[in-house]
Order: structure tokens, then sequence, then C-alpha cells
């Protein structure tokens, strides 16, 4: 029987054809994002215990039963804030709470569809199976096994955790020169390297330029020209604009073309989701 | 194939920001009603955005752009195929009467399985304690529950005789703290039902044996009334709201194993949440009832009230719930339908 392995990210298929991905959190910064949450929930019942206290003050003129009220109001918010605190936060904040917030985590329905209050209520209902025996450890198994990683409330209520971090672009100002780039000469071939050239591909020669005072003089030379190798084999530009360029150069020149931003374009704004648009 | 990508963005980026407005304004208000203009533009953004994407995934240059369209239209997606019914502004009064009961009825068979389940603790609980006293210490967990009920019950009526109403005031403290306490019991018993429903049957089975221990205790001891005047007033709520809960817990359980159902796992669990949602509020609502009886009229016992008073109490609201549960948001055909 083929084992089902654990994902990073969740791709969803539109009936249009279309395909997104979301990338899947972890249990371990799922737990950072808990203890948070707790810190949080403890802030709200200690000002709610400071305030009753001040309110203590008035027993002598109001009379006992009116210390009897703040005393049961203290107990039920202690009951209620654990219970409520994620429950509400994820609803009207669309799948997130303040320890979500900061870690750039979200609650979302786990095809992609919107969230339901019932399903934010479920989640958290579940929350006393999976924080069995104790710190989580039925959910945080759960989390680990499960493909999606998914505690047992997120599999009730059809849900997952994602990470929506904050996309920064790399800073190629100080290893990509404002001189003259002989590619950009050539518009349409420059046009098909862009499309010929995959993430992994692009990424690997970002990754070269960035950290190519990290090698060695004689693997410098070497991983430059086996890049420049198979980049020429992608696109070939005439000769006029590779002649006398090296390996190094040539890798900055497509590096540039890749990422370097145009000078027509805006600066990027963040946008609901925590991701910028690079518009 | 985009030849022109400044080109290309610099034409798309207005349907893009349109569209991240647009699902802006949607996403502000949970309340939010589509009208067919805005529907219908929504639908020709996403599409548009959603081919522009697809255009793009060829280009490996434009990995943050990829992104930005990636989440458009992800959540552009999540507005457009949701099919279920989007939140209304909740109505609690038609909740009440009719959702509530409704949603009960619907699933009563879950209910009668855990009146037997408990039923069947009671019995094992009732045995125990007739043929093993010392099980008592064992199967009853307070402390007032396990001495003599005779010596308890004269200790009780001699003190409220005695005294001046000593619990005056507690009646708000004792009410959170039975409502918060006996809520918790039945988050937990719903909740233990995301173990194929084998916690809900376990706390239901616990729970019944120390009604049955406790019930044969004080019937050997010939305190029967004491003991149905001080639980009726409020157990006539609290009891069948754990049962409740317990339904709820026996319907995740059902909806995880999927017994007798084609759906898949993921469906079931669908179809079964806003159910369990309805069930532990209303529970919810009967434990603020039931907190609120136990603090301040089942602590009180003869001479202060009599007995009669209370047991007529208890089993009025007992008759009452049950016309609830069974009649109210009725009408025919219409639970069927539900």
């Amino acid at each position: 029987m083929k084992r089902r392995e654990r994902v990073n990210s969740l791709s969803i298929r539109t009936p249009e054809g279309i395909v997104f991905s979301m990338m899947l959190a972890g249990p371990v910064t799922r737990f950072l994002a808990y203890i948070i949450d707790v810190a949080v929930q403890v802030i709200v019942l200690m000002i709610v215990s400071y305030i009753a206290g001040l309110l203590g003050v008035f027993t002598s003129v109001l009379g006992p039963t009116f210390y009897e009220w703040v005393y049961a109001l203290v107990m039920i918010a202690s009951f209620a804030v654990p219970i409520l605190y994620a429950m509400v936060l994820e609803w009207l904040w669309r799948g997130q709470t303040v320890g979500k917030r900061l870690l750039r985590l979200r609650v979302v329905d786990e095809n992609g569809l919107r969230l339901q209050f019932t399903q934010v209520a479920i989640r958290n209902l579940l929350r006393v199976v999976d924080s069995l025996p104790a710190l989580y450890v039925v959910g945080g198994i759960a989390c680990v096994v499960s493909q999606k990683g998914q505690r047992l409330g997120d599999f009730a209520a059809n849900t997952v955790v994602i990470r929506t971090p904050k996309i920064a672009e790399p800073n190629l100002d100080h290893v990509l020169s404002s001189k003259y780039n002989s590619l950009r000469d050539y518009p349409h071939i420059e046009a098909r390297l862009r499309q010929r050239v995959s993430p992994e591909e692009a990424a690997i020669a970002l990754q070269a330029v960035l950290r190519r005072d990290e090698l060695d003089p004689e693997a410098r030379i070497k991983v430059f020209e086996e890049i420049a190798a198979h980049f020429k084999t992608l696109a070939i530009f005439p000769e006029q604009a590779t002649f006398g360029t090296a390996d190094e150069q040539f890798v900055r020149n497509v590096v540039d073309v890749l990422f370097r931003k145009r000078e027509t374009t805006a600066a990027a704004k963040p946008d609901k989701a925590g991701v910028g648009t690079p518009l | 194939m985009i030849i022109d990508l400044e080109r290309f963005i610099r034409e798309e980026r207005p349907y893009w920001e349109e569209l991240e407005k647009t699902l802006g304004r949607i996403e502000s208000d949970v309340a939010y009603r589509f009208d067919l203009a805005t529907a219908r533009r929504l639908h020709y953004l996403y599409e548009r955005t959603s081919t522009g994407l697809s255009r793009l995934s060829t280009f490996a240059s434009e990995p943050e752009l990829h992104r930005y369209l990636e989440t458009l239209v992800a959540r552009a997606y999540g507005e457009i195929h949701e099919v279920r019914g989007k939140s209304h502004r909740f109505a609690p009064l038609r909740w009440a009467y009719r959702t509530f009961p409704r949603t009960f009825r619907r699933n009563v068979m879950a209910f009668w399985l855990t009146v037997g389940i408990t039923l069947a603790g009671s019995a094992l609980g009732g045995a125990a304690v007739s043929f093993d006293v010392q099980a008592k210490d064992i199967l009853m967990p307070f402390p007032h529950l396990q001495i003599d009920p005779r010596e308890r019950v004269a200790e009780e009526e001699k003190e409220q005789s005695d005294k001046e109403d000593e619990r005056q005031g507690t009646k708000v403290v004792g009410t959170s703290f039975y409502f918060t306490h006996n809520t918790q019991v039945a988050i937990t018993t719903l909740g233990l039902g995301a173990i194929w429903g084998l916690g809900t049957i376990i706390i239901l089975f616990m729970n019944g044996v120390m009604i049955g221990a406790v019930t044969l205790d004080y019937f050997n001891a010939g305190e029967t009334t004491f003991l149905v005047g001080w639980l009726l007033p409020h157990g006539a709520i609290e009891i069948p709201a754990i049962l409740i809960a317990g339904q709820g817990g026996l319907l995740l359980g059902k909806a995880l194993i999927g017994w007798d159902s084609r759906l898949s796992i993921k469906a079931r669990l669908r179809a079964v949440t806003p159910d369990l949602l309805t069930l532990i509020a209303g529970v919810a609502i009967m434990l603020a009832w039931a907190g609120f009886i136990e603090a301040s009229l089942s602590q009180y016992h003869e001479p202060v009230i009599p007995y009669w008073l209370k047991i007529g109490f208890g089993t009025v609201e007992l008759v009452l719930l049950a016309l609830f549960l069974t009649l109210s948001g009725r009408k025919r055909g219409l639970d069927e339908e539900a």
C-alpha cells in the first residue's frame, strides 16, 4: 500500500483548471503561535482580575452581594476567555488570532473555500481533545502524523493552517551593478529566456550571484561556467551580446533580466493577506 | 505565452486592483450579500486574473507577482465557489425555537443511544453499591456523597432550620461555578466523540455509573424523597443537557466512522458540524439555567423549601423540556426536509 506522505503545501485546482498553492504551517510554528495566544489570554484575565480587585473597594458601600457578582463574573471570564478567544478572533479576523497574526499563520478551509463560523467553532471546541493529556500532546501527534498537518479539530472542521509569509524581494542592487546589460538589447530573446527558465533554475542563478563571495576562486569559476553554459542552451543570444563577457557576468546579466524590477513598476504595497503586490 | 511582460502587467493591473478592492469589501462584512451586477463583475475579474496567473505560471522571473496572483485567485475562488449557505444575521429566537429542537429531533436516535448508555452505566453503578458498600469510595468522587445518606439528610435539614440563610449571596457564585463546570463537562463529552465516539461513550457510561450508585445508595437508606428533591430541580435540565452533548459526540463519531454513508469523510464532517454547533450551544443555555436552579433551589431542603414543591418544580421542568424538544418548531414535513 502506498504511504501517504506529509506535504508542505496545499495545491488546489479550480474548475477552470488553474492551480494555486498555499504553504502549510508546521507543528512548531503553530505551537509558538499558541504560546503567544495563551500569553494574551493570561494578560486579559489579569486585567479582568485587576478590575475586579478595584471594584472590591465598593463592597463596603454596595454590600457583599456586589462582590459576589464581581467574583462570579471573574469566574465566568476565566472559563469563557480560553474558549471564546480563538473562536471570536478567527471568525472576525478570517482565520487569525494574535499569535497567528504575529507569526503569519492563517486558518483556511481545506478546499480553499470561505471559512465558515461552524468550522471555526468546531475546530476550537475540539481543542479539549487535542490538548489531552497536557500541552497538546494529542493535537501535536495528530499534526505530525497527518498529511496536511491537521490536529483533530482541524480534521473535524475540514480546515488547515497555512503560512502567509511576507514575500521579500531579494535586494539585487548591491550585487548587480547598473552597468550596461547586453542581453537587454534583444527583448524578444530576453522574453524567451524568461519563459523557458524554471523557478528552480532561476533560484540557482540568483543564489550563485548572491553567494559568489563565499566560493573558492576555482569553484567560483567552475560553478558560473556550468550555470552560464546551461542558460546559453535555453535561449541563444547573438554573439555580439555575449562576446567578451565572462561566465559570471553572463549569469549576472541573466539574473538581471529575470529578477530586476522594471522602471515602470511601482513600489510594492501589502495586501490583506500580507503578500506584497509587486505592482 | 507572454512576450512583453511589462505590457501585460500594465494592462492587467487595473483589473487585479479592482478584484482586490472587491474582495476586501466582501471580506470585511461577514453578512455581505452580492447583487447580480457585483457577482457578475467578480466572476469576470476572477476569471481574468486566473487566466493571468495561468499565463504567468511559466515565468520563473516573477515569483512575487505569481504569489500575489495566487493569493488573489485563492481569495476570489473561496467566494465564488462557495456553495454552502452564507452566514445570515443570527436570529436568536428563531434559532432557539426552531433550529435547536429540529436538530435534536433529526438526530434523535443518537440521543436514545446516549440514554441507553447512561442507563447501562446506572445499572452497573447501582449493582456495585448494592453488592459492595466499599464501592462508594471509588464510584462517588464527591465527599458529601460518601457519607451515610441518613446522616447527610439529618445534618443538612438541621443546619437549615437552625441558621439563617447562609447561602444568601452565594447564589450568583454558585450559578457561575455549576455553569462553567458542567459546560466544561459537556464540551468534553462532545469533543471526545472525535475518537470515533469512544470517549463520549466512556464519559456517558461513567456518568451513569455515578448516578446509579448515588440513587441506589439513597434508596437503600430510605432517603429517596430527599434525593429526588435535591436532584430533580436542576437534574431535570442538567442530565438531558449532558445527554444532548453526548448525542453530539456520537454524531461526530458516526461521521468519522462513516457508518451507512457513501459520502467521503470530509463531506460527512462538513454535513455534521452545523448540527454539533447547534447542539452544544443549546446545551450551554440549558446548563446556564440548570446552574442557576442548582445554586438557588436545589441546595435548600426542608424545612426551608418543602420537598413536594421541589419535586413538583423539577417535574414541570422535565415535562416542559420534553414538550419543547418534541414539539417546538414542528411543522408537517419540515423536520424531515431539514
